[in-house]
């Protein structure tokens, strides 16, 4: 067991840095305009963050797998580690940064490594997706914008009220961003050590209700990690979030959080895209996609829906840009630890 | 629980803007009385703004402490005060006027009590606008905007009617002693000052409701 946390470690680090930075997309705003307590906001963050990771985290976990299937403990561990130190690298030089981009990009770098053939269908999937996922946000968010802005135009609801009204949506909203986070994010954390780590854990089944697999508690183990950034550095993050960067009233953050949950979670789960593919409908493809660039698409939704005013041109250059440097960079690093692992620790990594 | 909290400070909004309303009703009647030499009727009108008032007071103070410690309304909180704290402007001003008028006894010559009557109508008026747009601000934000209309409309009356007072005080016809112009002028502008009050709080107002919007 001692072995195998020792090779999960960079995992749940990388989980560790997802709690503390990306819980500030989902919580940020209300936490940081006092609409809902930090420790209040960290129970439920946690609790939900470890639901989605277990009951959905299998779906986007497994295009990951596709695109490399890391067969090698060290290998895994190597791949987390370089994921983890490019997010390190670029958040401490200021460029923009997402957990998703990393982890494909040190995918990529372990895939370059051990010889094995990328899988260009699932590598576009992923790469379109990300492109496509804050147009996604943008657009839920000026759907959901005007349809929040009728309600409230016929609804003579008293303002304070309304402020309850708002605290217990963003409370709701929050608790389902938490969930799309660890449904759609898990495979950023624990994707990487499904091939070589799940099958060390003993299946289990609670009370006879329902089987929990080795994947599901690899699973927990990362919700376990994110919730412990959560409780532990994420507060400065969120009030950074809430005190001005997005200026957001608590009714358009309650968008904006809604709007980001729903695409994370189209993005994640299996269950609606059974349903979907069942009805023949087109479904989502289930991808690590990033939160905060979710978060960012659905804020320049709302200042589009608000006749674009607050349109910032830059936002979107450096969206554009941490598309294509994150996994780079990632990949480039991931290739050097790897090498690094391989020949100087003399670990088997693929 | 959270909406028992909201209960009781929504009762406290309402309890205070009826007593801005209510004061606007004392000051237009009770100068009514008085122009009308019913200055015992006056007095009682008096003791009952002054009672308003310092109801007022306890009732703003409660909504502000209760807004602060139970952190309600935290993008709206400062804008929801700062209108409660100018419209206890309004309510203080309506208060000193009668004041005034009980101190110092103005004489109102005959041929102004109509438009002394007309003034105090239009201001008590701006008043009542203020509190239905003030209303509108805490539950239907779309309606805001023509209770202001109003308010600015009758301030404008208010300060027509001042100007005619003046005029016709100083044109010498009623009386020659400067003193007793001065104080009519005096009194008109005091009156008139309640529509100003009134406006200064609508101006705040409007831009509380652009800020609410979302």
């Amino acid at each position: 067991m001692a072995t195998i946390i020792v090779f999960l470690s960079s995992g749940l680090f990388l989980g560790w840095s997802l709690g503390a930075n990306d819980a500030a997309n989902v919580w940020g705003t209300a936490v940081g305009t006092r609409m809902v307590g930090f420790k209040k906001a960290a129970l439920v963050c946690s609790i939900f963050v470890i639901l989605g990771a277990v009951i959905s985290g299998t779906g986007a976990s497994h295009t990951l797998g596709k695109l490399g299937a890391i067969n090698e403990l060290a290998g895994a561990f190597t791949v987390a580690l370089a994921a983890a130190l490019s997010v390190f690298w670029m958040t401490k030089a200021a460029l923009p940064v997402s957990t998703s981009q990393a982890i494909v990009g040190a995918i990529i770098g372990w895939n370059f490594f051990s010889g094995s053939v990328i899988d260009m269908k699932a590598l576009t999937k992923i790469l379109g997706t990300w492109i496509f996922s804050p147009i996604l946000s943008a657009l839920v968010a000026i759907v959901l914008y005007f349809l929040v802005a009728f309600i409230l135009k016929y609804w003579k609801v008293h303002l304070i009220r309304l402020d309850g009204i708002t605290r217990i949506a963003l409370l709701a909203a929050g608790a389902f961003g938490s969930y799309s986070l660890g449904a759609n994010n898990i495979a950023n954390v624990m994707g990487v050590f499904v091939e070589s780590a799940a099958g060390l854990f003993t299946d289990f089944s609670v009370g006879n209700l329902f089987q929990v697999n080795g994947v599901q508690q690899l699973f927990f183990l990362g919700g376990v990690a994110i919730a412990v950034g959560v409780f532990t550095y994420s507060k400065k993050v969120m009030l950074t979030v809430g005190a001005g960067i997005y200026e957001l009233t608590p009714i358009t953050a309650f968008i904006v959080v809604l709007s980001s949950s729903i695409v994370l979670f189209l993005f994640a789960s299996k269950g609606l895209k059974d349903i979907l593919v069942s009805h023949n409908l087109p479904s989502f493809p289930l991808v690590p996609v990033s939160s905060s660039q979710s978060i960012v698409g659905a804020v320049i939704g709302i200042g589009l829906a608000k006749g674009g005013r607050n349109l910032n041109l830059k936002v979107l250059g450096r969206i554009s840009g941490g598309w294509i440097a994150t996994p780079v960079i990632a990949a480039a690093v991931s290739f050097v630890v790897l090498f690094i692992v391989q020949n100087v620790f003399s670990q088997a990594v693929f | 629980m959270l909406f028992n909290r909201a209960k009781s400070i929504e009762g406290s909004i309402d309890k205070y803007l009826e007593n801005i309303l209510k004061s606007s009703l004392i000051f237009e009647i009770g100068l009514k009385e008085y122009f009308n030499g019913k200055q015992e009727a006056f007095e009682i009108r008096t003791e009952e703004i002054q009672k308003l008032e310092s109801e007022s007071d306890e009732i703003r103070r409660d909504i502000k402490y209760k807004l602060y410690k139970e952190l309600l309304i935290p993008d709206a909180r400062g804008d929801v005060l700062g209108l409660l704290e100018t419209m206890d402007n309004v309510i203080d001003t309506a208060e000193m006027v009668m004041i005034r008028f009980s101190i110092e006894k103005p004489i109102i010559f005959p041929e102004l009590k109509d438009d002394f009557i007309e003034l105090s109508v239009a201001s008590a008026k701006c008043v009542a606008e203020l509190v239905s747009a003030s209303r509108a601000f805490f539950r239907e934000i779309t309606k805001v905007a023509d209770s202001l209309a109003k308010v600015h409309f009758w301030e404008h009356e208010a300060d027509k009617i001042e100007e005619r007072i003046m005029r016709k005080a100083f044109s010498g016809e009623f009386t020659k002693d400067l003193s007793q112009k001065v104080h009519v002028r005096y009194f008109a502008e005091r009156i008139s000052l309640l529509a100003d009050e009134a406006e200064d709080v609508a101006d705040r107002l409007d831009i509380y409701t652009i800020k609410r919007s979302i």
